[in-house]
This record gives structure tokens, sequence and C-alpha cells, in this order.
């Protein structure tokens, strides 16, 4: 077996297991942190490709952003494993459905080669070429306008979050910091002449 | 050369092994002085600011001091690691690997010089930035895992912190490869090399902290606050504020502390490198050299010191202002100057 090949087994293996792992844990946490494991693996799989600014970014974003905000999350919610699992039954047919039309869609596109969908094999980059410069080429010429509109997407979702936590002018006591970076110590402090007085 | 000697006789030591075993021997002479310098940066770190303070510092462990990081690692290890009850005992003793590996594994793609480096790849700067994201991980686990309220409310904070100032300071970087028009280490340092002040011999004024000062400001600023030290130690600021490692003992602890101080040197050493020229010779009639690099390192080094000695700690809501509404503008503003500049006839960067 070549080592490349095993190298790529490997990754899938802790990606099948780590990603089991994530619909089975009993705590959330430890669910959210196979997450993290899977999307490594991932990377790995990706850069034996050569894709290695998707493999670097996958890392970047999803395990230095995402998956933070999100174990924030997880972390403060107090979750009832019990309560969770009360309606299994009743939505498990509809669960099922969903399940059957992703494994449906995921042979599809998989399968594509076999069944004759894709025209073209998958493009082979060369390895001296960069990956990230190829990239920023295409986004900024090629694909220009949907790129413009995923940041616009990006954008509205911001301040639609901005929205939704607003709730009007805050009452609390806190410091207006950027009048409170021009104070100056005359503001706060009076020094006062006073002449000594004799005692009698 | 001995070098060469040396891996002819390891070729025929370890047959078709041999790249693994001169990979292997290449990290560990990474690794190995970089973890002197960590024992030494404590050392370094307690006695300037000691004499900023009008003190001596540590003197007493072997000859000035110097043994001193050696007793306190020997001493560190012969503690009890506790763990608390009721604490996820897997994941309290992961949280200070990740805080600490991804300090090492960044070290794979600094380049030294010229050909000193153990990996050339093309995005080399995106793998740091992607590497050192992971180190958040330690700190927010670490926090959960104690199963205490307080260090869960410490590693929220630094958690919070670490994001905020990764971006200012991803920003900063992104001005940078603009202007260098590459991605890996070794390019953007032969980017500096080059210019007007370089031509007349005075390098120093060719590389990037001159022509990209505010984000150098920006870029400082934020690599402080990134590596959770003072005036910006929300994480351990003794006096006032309880921190993510207030359950640990022992060498656990001592793992995050070795973690904060490898993230310096790993920072200090990415400034030297993108802003400050590198291994270049700061003067044309000096030959460049790793010295150089080594002086810069040092330097930025004394730099994290010299203001910890000198700053009071900011709030905490000072220090996510000055992220979000200074930083943030001030680099999304520069990065369009800096486009504008390198589209004018005034292009110094071609």
């Amino acid at each position: 077996m070549e080592f490349k090949t095993f190298v790529f087994y490997f990754f899938s293996a802790i990606l099948v297991f780590a990603g089991l792992r994530v619909i089975t844990s009993r705590n959330p946490v430890h669910a959210a942190l196979f997450l993290v494991l899977a999307f490594f693996s991932a990377s790995g799989v990706w850069m034996l490709l050569q894709a290695e600014f998707l493999a670097i970014a996958l890392i970047l974003i999803y395990v230095g952003a995402v998956m933070v905000l999100f174990l924030f999350v997880v972390m403060m919610l107090d979750i009832n494993l019990d309560r969770l699992r009360e309606g299994f039954w009743s939505y498990l047919p509809l669960g099922s459905i969903i399940a059957l039309l992703m494994v449906a869609e995921m042979a599809l596109i998989l399968g594509g080669n076999y069944l004759g969908l894709l025209e073209s094999s998958v493009p082979q980059a060369s390895a001296e070429a960069s990956n990230v410069k190829a990239i920023g080429r295409l986004i900024f010429t090629q694909y220009v306008y949907p790129f413009e509109l995923a940041s616009v997407i990006l954008l509205v979702g911001i301040v639609a979050a901005v929205a939704l936590t607003q709730r009007g002018k805050r009452k609390n006591k806190s410091v207006n910091p950027s009048q409170q970076v021009f104070v100056k110590a005359a503001d706060r402090l009076r020094v006062l002449q006073m002449p000594a007085e004799k005692r009698d | 050369m001995m070098v060469d000697a040396l891996q002819v006789f390891l070729q025929g030591l370890f047959g078709s092994v041999f790249p693994l075993v001169w990979v292997l021997l290449k990290i560990v002479l990474i690794i190995a002085p970089l973890l002197l310098c960590v024992a030494y940066l404590t050392f370094w770190e307690r006695k300037v600011i000691g004499w900023m303070q009008v003190r001596i510092g540590p003197n007493r462990v072997g000859p000035w001091g110097l043994i001193q990081p050696i007793a306190d690692g020997v001493k560190l290890l012969l503690k009890e690691v506790l763990i608390p009850t009721g604490s996820d005992k897997s994941v309290f003793l992961i949280a200070p690997m990740f805080a600490f590996a991804p300090a090492l594994a960044a070290w794979a793609v600094v380049p030294f010089n010229d050909t000193l480096v153990l990996a050339n790849v093309n995005a080399s700067l995106l793998y740091i930035m992607s590497v050192t994201s992971i180190g958040v991980y330690g700190i927010i686990l670490a926090g959960w895992a104690s199963n205490s309220k307080y260090a869960f409310l410490g590693g929220m904070r630094s958690a919070a912190q670490m994001i905020s100032y990764e971006i200012s300071m991803g920003l900063a970087l992104v001005v940078v490869l603009m202007v260098s028009n590459s991605l890996n280490l070794g390019d953007i340092v032969h980017s500096q090399g080059k210019g007007i002040f370089a031509d007349y011999g005075l390098g120093f004024l060719s590389w990037n902290w001159l022509p990209l000062l505010p984000m150098f400001a920006v870029y400082l600023v934020s690599i402080v606050a990134e590596t959770n030290r003072a005036p910006f130690d929300m994480a351990e600021g003794e006096s006032e504020i309880v921190g993510f490692h207030c359950e640990y003992s022992g060498m656990a602890f001592a793992v995050f502390f070795l973690a904060e101080y490898a993230n310096m040197i790993l920072v200090s050493t990415l400034t030297s490198l993108l802003f400050l020229g590198g291994w270049l010779s700061p003067v044309g009639f000096l030959p460049d050299g790793l010295l150089w690099l080594f002086v810069k390192i040092a330097a930025v080094l004394f730099f994290f010191l010299w203001i910890r000695a000198t700053f009071p700690r900011y709030r905490y809501d000072q220090i996510m202002r000055l992220g979000w509404k200074v930083f943030i503008p001030l680099c999304l503003i520069w990065l369009v100057v800096v486009g504008c500049w390198m589209m004018s006839p005034l292009n110094i960067w071609k």
C-alpha cells in the first residue's frame, strides 16, 4: 500500500469515528469537540488533494472561529438530555426521510463519474502553482458578483444579529469610554491652596 | 562540511527511513532551544522587571540566579496535579496540551534565513494564523472542565479577548500580504530588502514597519493582547480578577505558563519577519544573517517585558473597545489607503 493511501485511510477513519461520536456522545461539549476533530481530519484529507488553501481555511474559520463560538453557546446552555429525547419516535419518520434524501444527493454527486453526470474530471492542480493566488484571482474576476453578493448577505446577517440583541438604550450605569478618555486630572481633582494656620 | 558528513552517516545508518529521522532531528533542533529560551525568558522577565522597579530580581540560585528557571521547573514537576471534583477529567488534562501544542507546531514553517526552514510551504503565513487560532481552545476548555464558575468566566473572558484581537491582527497582516504579494514568510522578508532606502544602504528604512507604521503599531499592541500579557492580562490579573487556570496546579499549570511564553517568542519572531526585515541587515555594509533575526526577536521580547513593568492594567471593557472600535476600523481604512497607494504612480512596492 502506498504511503499516501495509508494517510488517506488514517484521516478518513478518524473522520468517520469523530463524525459518529458527534451524534452519539451524551455530553454536548464532547460532541462539539469531536466535531472539531472531524474538521481537522477533513482538512488533512483536503491537504492530500493539494487543496492547501481550503484545508487551512477550514481550520482557520471553522475550527478557529466558528467552533469556538459554538462551544461558548453549548457550554452556557443547560441542556437536559431527557427532554431532548422525548419526541424521538414521533420525529423519526421525518428525520429518516431527510436522511434518505441526503444520502441520495450524496450518491448522485459521489457516483457522478459512474453515472456520467460529470462531464469533466476533477481538475488537477499542479503542486508548484500557488493555490491561494489561483483562488484569489478567480474570486475577483470570474466570480466577483457571487462573491460580493455573499459578503452582502454576511453583512445583512451581522446587522440582523445586532438588531435582534439591541434592546433600546442601556439602563445600567456603564461609563462612556469615548468621553472617559478625554478626562483630565483637573476635571476630577481640585487642588486647594490653604495658608498654614497658627495653633491657639 | 560537518552537516553533510552527518547526513551521509545517518543515511547509511537508517536507509529508507532516513528522511523521517532527518526531519525529526530538525524538529528537535528547533524545539529544544525554544524550550530553553522559554525557561530563560521567565528569568529575564523577572530580572528586567526587578531592575525597572529598582530591585535585584532572582539572584539566589546559582551564579547571578541563573539556575532559577531550572529550580522553578523542578519545583513545578514535583508538585501534585490536583483535579477538582466534578470536573471533566479528560478535557481538564487535554486543555493545557491544546494551549501549548499550537505554539510549537507553528514553528514548522518559520524561516530562520534563506535556507534554514523546516517546511518551506507557499501558504506559510496562512498556516501560522490557522495553527495559532487553535490555542484559544486550551483556554475555553480549561475554564469549562474545571467545574468552577470563576474559571469558566475567566475562560470566556480570555477567549473573547483572543478572538477579538485575532481579527485586528489578521487585518494588519492582510496589508503586509498586499505589499509583499506573497504568503510565504521567506518571500515576505525578501520583499523588504528592496526599495529606495535599501539602495542607499539604509535597509532598515525599507522594512515594512515604516511604510506600514499604523499597521505595525496595531500589530504590536494586538500581539500583546493576543498572548494575554500585561497590560491586557485579563487571564491572570492576580490582584483583582480570577483567570481560567485557577483550578490548575503543578505541571498542568506550568504548561499554560510555558504556552504563554512560547507564544510570546512566536509572535515576536513573526513581528521580526513581517515588519522588521527578518534576517536582513539594517545597514548595507554589514552582512545579513541569523544573528540579526535573533537580535530583533530579543528586542520585541524586551518590549513585552518593558510595557509589563510600565503600564497599569486595562479594564476589560476598555480592552474590547480598543480592539473592536479602534483597531479594526483603523485597519480597514489603512487597507483601502494602501490599496489606493499601490494603484497610484507613487507605488513603492514594485
